[in-house]
């Protein structure tokens, strides 16, 4: 694993490091807990019942025999039984120590980078999740950060645990006896090796296994959502061939996968049944020549038997660990996207709405200029209304005021402070932005409203919603305000969404408002009535207004034409139906309408 | 995202609905027992092998003797290859009933999608059918052959060890069981609880992903509130949550293990206390004892495999609750019995029975309720001629897309009938109905493969010309010149490679293959740029020529160009004529007409400016 991943998740564990050491120190305590049973039953059959000497390390012996005799043993055997029972219970201590220590830290280390992903996505420029990969991102933060937290909990732990095994069986055997210990050793080595082999082999098969299995999703689900076009073309008996097609096709890179895997298991489990036959044999062999005795055997048996699982499953492991190598990666490329937000906090001052533009420039950092000198300026209270062409800069015009983009030339101030040292959080917070396709979160209608401001009460609610002219719709809903909105709730409309959001910039009660084409979803009829109520309520709040709306234009204070990044006209309606231009040909339309039908009408007659 | 909540799993194991099941596996009947009677063998043999190093101790160890040694190698080296075998076979056949069972259940269960009416769609998220589908058939699958498996092994391992056991002596073996009821119940409540609060971590789980779901769509709106702060905080309830609830499990299984592996110990304490004592009387032997200090090291094994696979079989419950309801789920729309039996069904079509349309579309007396009783349309009487161009045109929900959905048979009137040619649609077969059928939706929705591929959807059967005329017909062939491989192209999954224009002039070239005699058109209210719109608008009429149409019109070009319109509200024809009837009247579609003509010219005058 690359040094640059370890250490990230190195930071990741923060906290908990010593939670983790704990657990690798206990599984070296459960496993040598564990060998209590073999060499207790090897004392007892040798020594207690067989009468021979210890066969152990002078001291252990001593320390034995201080304890207790062993013609005491003989004749009460119990104690045999309570020393198994008491290491057995105390490794079963350390065993849970283990997990459940493992559990914690590893469990505090997914909950860090989840919250640090989660954290870290939503500071992103706002140009970056224009762009953003949903489904990509949502992967990189759910399936990674588990192909990580399981290397942790598990795979660290179990390789630990083999490596404590090994570490501490073939010393305490060749203690016992060397020939059979080094008899045995080089099976376990070909068993290792074998399963490392195929595992790290077996990768492939199953890639192309999940493959198919991709396939066979993408065949169903666009029977699923184009089942219209299906029926329409009764196509039923080719669609059912073709995910036949599928279906069988995985089930035969499966059942390739599954032979694959029934010869390896069959292999090893060769090789291990064979590993323990030769221990038994040559054991046999050497206790009939005297060099062993009954109790050996016993050890040796048990041992090579703890051995033998944690070896073959240790192939597994390590080729599954190199995923979570490559998830780290993935993570890591996440976190290194920079964020929006300095270190250092900016300006806070008091926000009352005079804007002022001058000669501002705007790039998405590439050639083309998306604004070209836009100068205006805005008293407090006074309605702007935008309009231009597609691709004209109007929503980057009013984007640049929340600072979701910052402008690369010219100067913007907001009460006569620059806009660029006014901090990116208090100037939005001073802001109510509505954008043309608002979010709406998985919460209640009425939490939805009241999120922008936290002291909101439901009269505020209410009357904020009953401005955007979206009360009454609510109300018909089966749990009114307590509806949920989004898939396990109510789905709203395009213009019912675009109501509540402006509700939701209502209820702040902020100096600077701005509508980003957001009642195009909204008929003529309702657009009116919340301008109206607008009017009232938002007396005093600079009002930012992108339309195309003539109705909607012409109340504004400053209307401003956009046309290719410039302003190519402003002024009042007044003053712009005085001029030859695009208003006054949008507004134009209107008044001909009439005619032209008329015409229509008459033509068709002829 | 998987936002849809999953209802909760019940509790009772439901024999009904098991014996449904085994039913669907009959057909591996003989791969089944064959499965059984194999893992028979390998947990004897499993179980055998204690008895191998007892039969080392006491025939040659004690006595010292090496004679016969050859002999008891090859009986071991034996029963290594027969394990061996049985190994291979075990994998090969659970395996092998594994992936039959999910690819029959798959099979069968694609099959009732494709009978299942519209209605059973429009109420049933495509993300629900697909988990059905994908990951509940997984696991039953898994379930019923590897679950087998398990219990099998566990149930003959416990029956052997505790055969072995007893056989060697009585007095101790039932001694040593006596562990046994206690290791069985803690195994029962400890599997029990860990599979609870793995759901739980399940649960959270996917909303942590739909938690991040909504931070990435939602981080726009997000930034423009600032609250950043306030959705992490949200979010941290859920990694908390997660994370109480996977240490939970984790305390859970932690604690298992070494409570049975401590009254595991207690039958190994046993075991030499009590054997110990026989071997000073001499009634057992060396190699008995340590047989039995063998046994209750492992005996804990196949009872925590059994306590598991019991629990999970409720957990598999639910998943076949699942996935029987949708393939239980029967069609609303259906043909009559003796209707198939001269038309044919779905899949077996007797097209030689077939008439050739000629395009009469009668509504006599139509009504349409929901199931939920919600009335949409009532007595609605209507003709249309041959080759008529229909437009409806009414707000949402006026019943437009109802009388579209009723003309299309994919509902059925709840009263009334609907003729086409003059007979009662249901007489002919929805099959015969829907291959006369042209349907080109708002949302033009294509399948991968080559544009080539997908224009022949149509018609199977027709021609490279033919497919190419018809994307020249609607001016589709441009686009098509343009893009690398020509008609090879791939349009990525769900068209997703070409633009909604593309989109829309390769699902009129397919309509047009297709030659049906009713057309039906759900036009689009996205705008396209300026040139594609031109294009589809061609396209429309080249469409439209000759065949009885009905549109769900949006632009003014396709309404005026209708041989007659109605007007819809609330399932009523309030209004019906020609355009200029119709603006003559200066009723309602007057004023819908005005409003949309104002929109369009607007519009016009801004992107073409």
């Amino acid at each position: 694993m690359k040094t640059g991943r370890l250490s990230l998740l190195w930071k990741f564990m923060a906290g908990y490091r010593r939670t983790y050491l704990a657990a690798i120190l206990a599984v070296a305590g459960a496993t040598l807990a564990a060998y209590a049973v073999p060499l207790v039953v090897r004392l007892t059959i040798d020594s207690v019942l067989g009468g021979k000497p210890l066969d152990l390390p002078p001291f252990a012996a001593r320390l034995i025999l201080s304890v207790v005799s062993m013609d005491y043993a003989k004749t009460n055997l119990w104690v045999a039984a309570i020393v198994i029972i008491g290491f057995t219970t105390v490794g079963g201590v350390f065993q849970f120590f283990q997990k459940k220590w493992s559990a914690v830290a590893s469990e505090r280390t997914a909950q860090n980078m989840r919250e640090t992903l989660y954290d870290h996505l939503q500071h992103l420029s706002y140009e970056y999740h224009v762009k953003a990969e949903t489904g990509d991102l949502i992967q990189r933060s759910t399936s990674d950060v588990e192909t990580v937290r399981k290397f942790v909990a598990i795979q660290l732990v179990e390789v630990g645990r083999a490596v404590v095994l090994l570490g501490t069986a073939y010393p305490l055997l060749f203690t016992i006896h060397v020939p059979l210990a080094l008899l045995s050793l080089p099976i376990v080595v070909v068993i290792f090796i074998f399963s490392m082999v195929f595992f790290s082999r077996v990768q492939a098969a199953f890639t192309k296994s999940d493959e198919s299995e991709g396939r066979l999703s993408t065949v169903l689900q666009e029977n699923l959502t184009g089942v219209r076009v299906v029926r329409a073309f009764a196509r039923q008996q080719h669609e059912e061939e073709k995910f036949a097609e599928r279906n069988r096709e995985f089930r035969d890179l499966t059942w390739r996968l599954i032979r694959v895997f029934a010869t390896y298991w069959c292999s090893s489990d060769i090789l291990a049944m064979t590993h323990m036959c030769v221990t038994l044999l040559a054991g046999t062999w050497f206790a009939i020549r005297g060099e062993l005795s009954v109790g050996d055997i016993v050890v040796f048996i048990s041992v090579e038997g703890m051995i033998l699982w944690p070896v073959r499953q240790l192939g597994r492991i390590l080729a599954d660990m190199g995923k979570a190598s490559v998830s780290l990666g993935r993570i890591e490329e996440v976190l290194q996207q920079p964020t929006e937000y300095p270190l250092e906090p900016g300006a806070k001052p008091a926000i009352t709405g005079r804007v002022e533009f001058r000669d501002v420039h705007f790039s998405y950092g590439d050639d083309r200029e998306i604004l070209k000198g836009i100068s205006f300026v805005a008293e407090p209270g006074m309605t702007v209304a935008i309009l231009g062409p597609t691709g004209s800069g109007k929503s980057s015009l009013v984007q640049l005021l929340s600072r979701l983009y910052d402008y690369t030339a010219g100067s913007i101030t907001i009460d006569g402070v620059e806009l660029r040292e006014i901090d990116k959080k208090w100037i939005r917070s001073h802001i109510g932005f509505v954008l043309q396709e608002p979010f709406l979160y998985a919460k209640t209608v009425k939490e939805n409203i009241g999120l922008a401001r936290r002291s909101a009460q439901d009269t505020d609610v209410f009357e904020a919603a009953r401005d955007a002219a979206i009360h009454d719709v609510i109300e018909r809903f089966d749990k009114g305000y307590e509806t949920l909105v989004g898939e396990r709730g109510v789905t709203l409309s395009g213009g019912q969404k675009q109501r509540v959001a402006i509700a939701r910039a209502l209820i702040t009660g902020n100096p600077i408002l701005v509508f980003d084409d957001s009642l195009s979803a909204v008929d003529t009829e309702t657009d009116v009535a919340i301008r109206r109520a607008l009017l009232k309520r938002a007396k005093g709040a600079t009002t930012f207004i992108i339309s195309h709306r003539v109705t909607t234009l012409s109340s504004a204070d400053l209307i401003l034409v956009l046309d290719d990044g410039e302003i190519v006209q402003a002024g009042t309606h007044e003053e712009l139906m005085g001029q030859e231009g695009l208003y006054r040909r949008v507004w134009g339309i209107q008044n001909s309408l009439e005619d032209d039908l008329e015409k229509e009408l008459n033509s068709e007659r002829v | 995202m998987n936002a849809f909540e999953e209802q909760d799993y019940t509790q009772q194991i439901d024999p009904q609905l098991w014996r449904k099941l085994l039913r669907l596996a009959a057909r591996r009947k003989w791969r089944l027992f064959a499965l059984g009677f194999v893992m028979i063998l390998v947990a004897g043999i499993d179980a055998y092998f204690p008895m191998l190093n007892r039969r080392a101790i006491d025939e040659f160890i004690i006595p010292g003797v090496a004679d016969g040694l050859g002999w008891f190698l090859a009986q071991y080296l034996a029963l290594i290859a027969l394990q061996a075998t049985n190994v291979f076979a075990l994998i090969s056949l659970a395996g092998r009933i594994e992936i039959d069972i999910v690819h029959d259940l798959r099979e069968v269960g694609f099959r009732r999608l494709q009978e299942l009416s519209l209605s059973y769609y429009d109420r049933t998220p495509v993300g629900w059918i697909m988990a059905r589908m994908t990951s509940d058939a997984q696991r039953l699958g898994d379930t019923i052959s590897w679950g087998l498996v398990d219990i099998v092994w566990g149930g003959t391992m416990m029956l052997a060890i505790g055969g072995f056991m007893i056989g060697m002596n009585p007095r101790l073996g039932l001694t040593v069981l006596s562990v046994m009821p206690p290791l069985v119940l803690v195994s029962m409540y400890f599997q029990k609880r860990i599979l609870e609060s793995n759901r739980e971590v399940r649960k959270t789980n996917s909303r942590i992903s739909g938690a991040y779901n909504e931070g990435i769509m939602g981080a726009k709106t997000t930034k423009t509130l600032v609250r950043e702060r306030a959705n992490l905080a949200d979010f941290q309830k859920l990694t908390n949550r997660m994370r109480t609830a996977s240490v939970r499990t984790a305390v859970f299984s932690g604690l298992y293990l070494p409570i049975v592996l401590a009254l595991g110990s207690i039958g190994t304490g046993l075991a030499l206390w009590a054997g110990g004592a026989s071997v000073l009387l001499g009634t057992i032997t060396y190699g008995t004892l340590v047989a039995f200090v063998g046994y209750t090291v492992q005996f804990f094994e196949p009872v925590r495999e059994l306590a598991r696979v019991i629990t999970e079989l409720q957990a598999a419950q639910a998943s076949a609750e699942r996935l029987m309801s949708l393939i239980e789920t029967e069609p609303e729309v259906t043909d009559m019995p003796e209707v198939t039996e001269r038309y044919g069904d779905v899949f077996a079509p007797r097209r030689e029975n077939w008439e050739r349309a000629r395009g009469r579309i009668e509504f006599c007396g139509v009504g349409f309720r929901y199931k939920d009783g919600e009335e949409v349309l009532k007595d609605f009487n209507l003709v249309v001629e041959p080759g008529e161009t229909l437009a409806l045109v009414g707000e949402t929900g006026s019943g437009k897309s109802t009388i579209v959905n009723l003309a299309c048979r994919f509902y059925e009137p709840t009263e009334g009938r609907i003729l086409v040619d003059g007979r009662d649609y249901r007489e002919r077969s929805i099959l015969w109905h829907e291959s006369h059928l042209g349907y080109v939706l708002q949302q033009p929705h294509l399948f991968s493969g080559t544009i080539r591929e997908n224009i022949r959807y149509g018609r199977l059967d027709a021609t490279d010309a033919e497919v190419e005329e018809a994307a020249r017909l609607v001016n589709a062939e441009h686009f098509i010149a343009r893009t690398e491989k020509g008609y090879e192209s791939e349009v990525g999954e769900g068209g997703n490679l070409l633009s909604t224009g593309e989109k829309q002039l390769v699902s009129f070239a397919r309509a047009i293959v297709a030659n049906p005699a009713f057309f039906v058109f759900d036009e689009a209210t996205s705008s396209v740029d300026t040139e594609s719109e031109r294009l589809i608008q061609d396209a429309v009429q080249k469409v439209l020529e000759g065949r009885t149409s009905f549109i769900i019109a949006h632009r003014l070009s396709t309404i005026r160009s209708a041989d007659r319109i109605l007007v819809i509200d609330r399932g009523q024809i309030v209004e019906q004529g020609t355009h200029r009837e119709l603006l003559a009247l200066r009723g309602k579609y007057y004023h819908l007409y005005t409003s949309q003509f104002l929109e369009e010219e607007e519009q016009e005058l801004l992107i073409h400016h």
